[in-house]
């Protein structure tokens, strides 16, 4: 579906570097945010607010192109650009998508931390 | 944190972002206050006055183009720099953060190299804004202060020169109503003789270093003025202080005209002003050009305030002005000047008043451009009839003090007769007599009477017939200076005596010249004698007065003493001596 890297490293090794001791917290920030985010994603589906799912796609992108996960980050513009669009029939594939993904940088972000 | 530290709001509900922003900007010494919405972001703005926001454009509750408008609106003058932060990438979507309010975006991710930068530069454009902020309100609040202290310095000054005798019916003027910070001063006094000086001045410069010399000369102005002083001892004391107080290249050019309207003779001088123009009812108006250096640049044994005499007639009129009025220009550019005075007298309808004429001749020259301030005029007609008080009689509070029984010899000789009028200070010595004090103007007129009597016709023999025509008028006044230039040991000796009596209190005055004398007992006044048309001495009004204000004159020797015995009563009311004011004034 794309060809963009799970993590990019380049620019986790310059936050690394910015953020020192609270690179952790910031990780650990940007788990729990993403989970809600995809909550929150569900919950717009269930009712059918393409609005909200646009929006809370967005935000989610955002955080995912700063913190360094371009892949996660290029499916929440898939997922923002349904919204727009008013179509949610496919949304259900793109939030399973999204929760592939998000697991598979959350393993890495993990490993991560612990080298 | 250094001095370029700034307080940063951001307000991003992604906590990721924000975490990476707060520390990006920590990292280069800003304080960071942080929301997670809209509506908390104006609150926090508004409490804790950041001095840059970071907004997200799209946030729950409130989003970012919302908080945007609220935070501009709360901000007033104070600029604040408003950054979105943005993933969007539509040029459309950016554009509206901009019309929103914001300054600039934040694309994300975030660059640090690229935050940093804008952040300082917006830093020190706020700082800039911020200088300008206060020279502007710093220069605001200087010209406020100016202008009050310009209206206290004017109130100050008009209770120093006060209007005189300005609003007298035979006066018109127009002047600024701040015309002392263009440096234009008009003062006119009532002589204590009934007649009247007046002088204008134009001050170089302008503001408060051209106001600030026309404090001293309203003082020496009204001060000598009602002392008795003529007008060319006001001009050389003016001289005298405005040499010594005025910094080099600063003085005044100034008019002064005095006026005896029972002569119907106006004395002029002019020290760098414009033409002095006196306009008669027949005849050619008559001009009086500056002949001399303006006040405060000669030294005093330098200055010459010789006095132009000019005879007038009831119903003439004498015209000073500044060249303000000269200087007005018309829409080309043009100026109205001397030749524009002279056109307005040439085309002035015979009925019309020349005042009226020359400021509507201005107007109508001047028509369509700027309308200037700096323009002084004034007209004075000459009448016999003033219906002035001779002096504004002022109420003392120490009536009953002062000297009572004394007396004083004076005696003035040899060249000084020429050059010194002993008058002020034989009327000041006259007035510490509180009884006499409401009285100046008819003491100063027996003593100028017998004073000039005794000098222009006992010492310097001059015929007094030769004032009855126009060309001898000249002669006359020509010949008085001429004959005190080489006087000789010629003297006047004046004798004052005063008592206390019952109802008041009595002086007597004794004049004694030098001169040969006259025949007194064949005068047609005082002895029984034929009338004689050329009588040398005392002719026309002068004893005619002298016999009307005192209670006796008398001649003694060969004619040249003359005593004369003055009474004065002391008003019902004891308590009210010298007070003669009008009780519905006092009340004001």
């Amino acid at each position: 579906m794309t060809d963009k890297p799970h993590l990019d490293e380049e620019a986790l090794a310059e936050l690394q570097d910015v953020m020192e001791d609270e690179f952790e917290v910031l990780i650990q920030t940007y788990v729990s945010d993403s989970r809600e985010r995809i909550a929150a994603l569900k919950r717009a589906l269930e009712h059918d607010d393409a609005d909200a799912f646009a929006k809370t796609a967005h935000s989610f992108k955002g955080s995912c192109i700063n913190i360094g996960a371009p892949r996660l980050g290029e499916l929440c513009l898939v997922a923002e650009q349904a919204g727009k669009s008013e179509d949610l029939t496919g949304a259900d594939a793109i939030i399973q998508g999204i929760e592939e993904e998000f697991r598979t940088v959350s393993e890495m972000l993990g490993e991560l931390l612990v080298r | 944190m250094t001095d370029d530290s700034l307080r940063v709001l951001i307000a991003d509900d992604s906590g990721t972002d924000r975490l990476i922003l707060k520390r990006l900007l920590k990292r280069i010494g800003h304080e960071v206050l942080e929301a997670a919405d809209g509506i908390e972001a104006v609150a926090i703005f508004q409490r804790e006055q950041p001095d840059i926001v970071l907004l997200d454009a799209l946030m729950p509750q409130m989003d970012g183009m919302e908080a945007a408008r609220h935070i501009k609106a709360l901000s007033g003058g104070r600029m604040v720099p408003l950054i979105f932060l943005t993933s969007l990438s539509e040029a459309e979507d950016l554009a509206r953060c901009l019309e929103a309010g914001g300054d600039d975006f934040l694309t994300k991710p975030y660059n640090r190299v690229i935050i940093e930068a804008k952040i300082h530069a917006f830093g020190r454009m706020q700082r800039m804004h911020d200088t300008l902020s206060r020279q502007r309100d710093m220069i605001h609040d200087r010209n406020q202060h100016l202008l009050e202290e310009q209206t206290i310095a004017k109130r100050v000054f008009d209770n120093v020169a006060h209007t005189g005798c300005l609003d007298a019916p035979n006066i018109r003027y127009h002047a600024s109503p701040l015309s002392i910070f263009n440096g234009d001063v008009l003062f006119a006094s009532p002589r204590p003789d009934g007649g009247m000086l007046v002088f204008l001045g134009d001050f170089t410069g302008h503001g408060l270093p051209a106001a600030i010399g026309a404090m001293p000369v309203a003082e020496i102005f009204y001060g000598m003025a009602s002392k008795g002083f003529g007008a060319a001892d006001i001009l050389k004391e003016i001289n005298r202080k405005l040499g010594r107080i005025l910094p080099t290249g600063r003085f005044c050019c100034g008019a002064m005209a005095e006026a005896d309207f029972k002569l119907g003779q106006l004395k002029v001088w002019n020290g760098g002003l414009p033409e002095l123009w006196l306009i008669g009812s027949q005849g050619e108006p008559v001009a009086c050009s500056s002949r001399f250096l303006p006040l405060g640049i000669l030294p005093p044994e330098r200055f010459d305030s010789s006095m132009e005499t000019l005879q007038a007639r009831d119903g003439d009129y004498l015209l000073m002005m500044t060249d303000g009025l000269l200087e007005r220009q018309n829409g080309e550019g043009e100026l109205f000047g001397e030749a524009g005075v002279r056109r307005t007298f040439r085309e002035r309808r015979e009925a019309g008043h020349p005042f009226e004429a020359l400021l509507e001749g201005v107007e109508a020259f001047s028509e369509g451009a700027r309308e200037s301030d700096d323009l002084t005029l004034f007209c004075l007609e000459v009448s016999g009839d003033t219906g002035l008080a001779a002096l504004p009689e002022s109420a003392t509070s120490s009536a009953l003090a002062g000297p009572s029984e004394w007396r004083c010899d004076y005696e003035i000789r040899e060249q000084t007769l020429g050059e010194f009028s002993p008058l002020p200070l034989l009327l000041h010595i006259c007035m510490e007599v509180p009884g006499l004090r409401a009285r100046s103007g008819e003491i100063y007129t027996l003593l100028s009477e017998i004073y000039n009597n005794a000098l222009e016709h006992g010492i310097l023999a001059l015929p007094s017939e030769w004032k009855h025509s126009p060309d001898g008028f000249e002669q006359y006044y020509a010949e008085r200076q001429r004959r005190l230039k080489t006087v000789g040991d010629h003297f006047i000796r004046f004798s004052l005596h005063h008592t206390r009596k019952p109802w008041g209190g009595q002086l007597r005055v004794i004049c004694e010249d030098s001169g040969p004398g006259f025949d007194f007992s064949r005068h047609p006044v005082l002895g029984g004698g034929e009338r004689h048309a050329d009588w040398p001495r005392y002719a026309g009004r002068g004893l005619f007065l002298l016999k009307r204000l005192t209670k006796d004159i008398t001649f003694h020797g060969k004619g040249n003493r003359v005593e004369i015995v003055y009474d004065w009563k002391r008003p019902v009311a004891e308590s009210d001596d010298g007070a003669a004011t009008d009780p519905g004034k006092q009340r004001q």
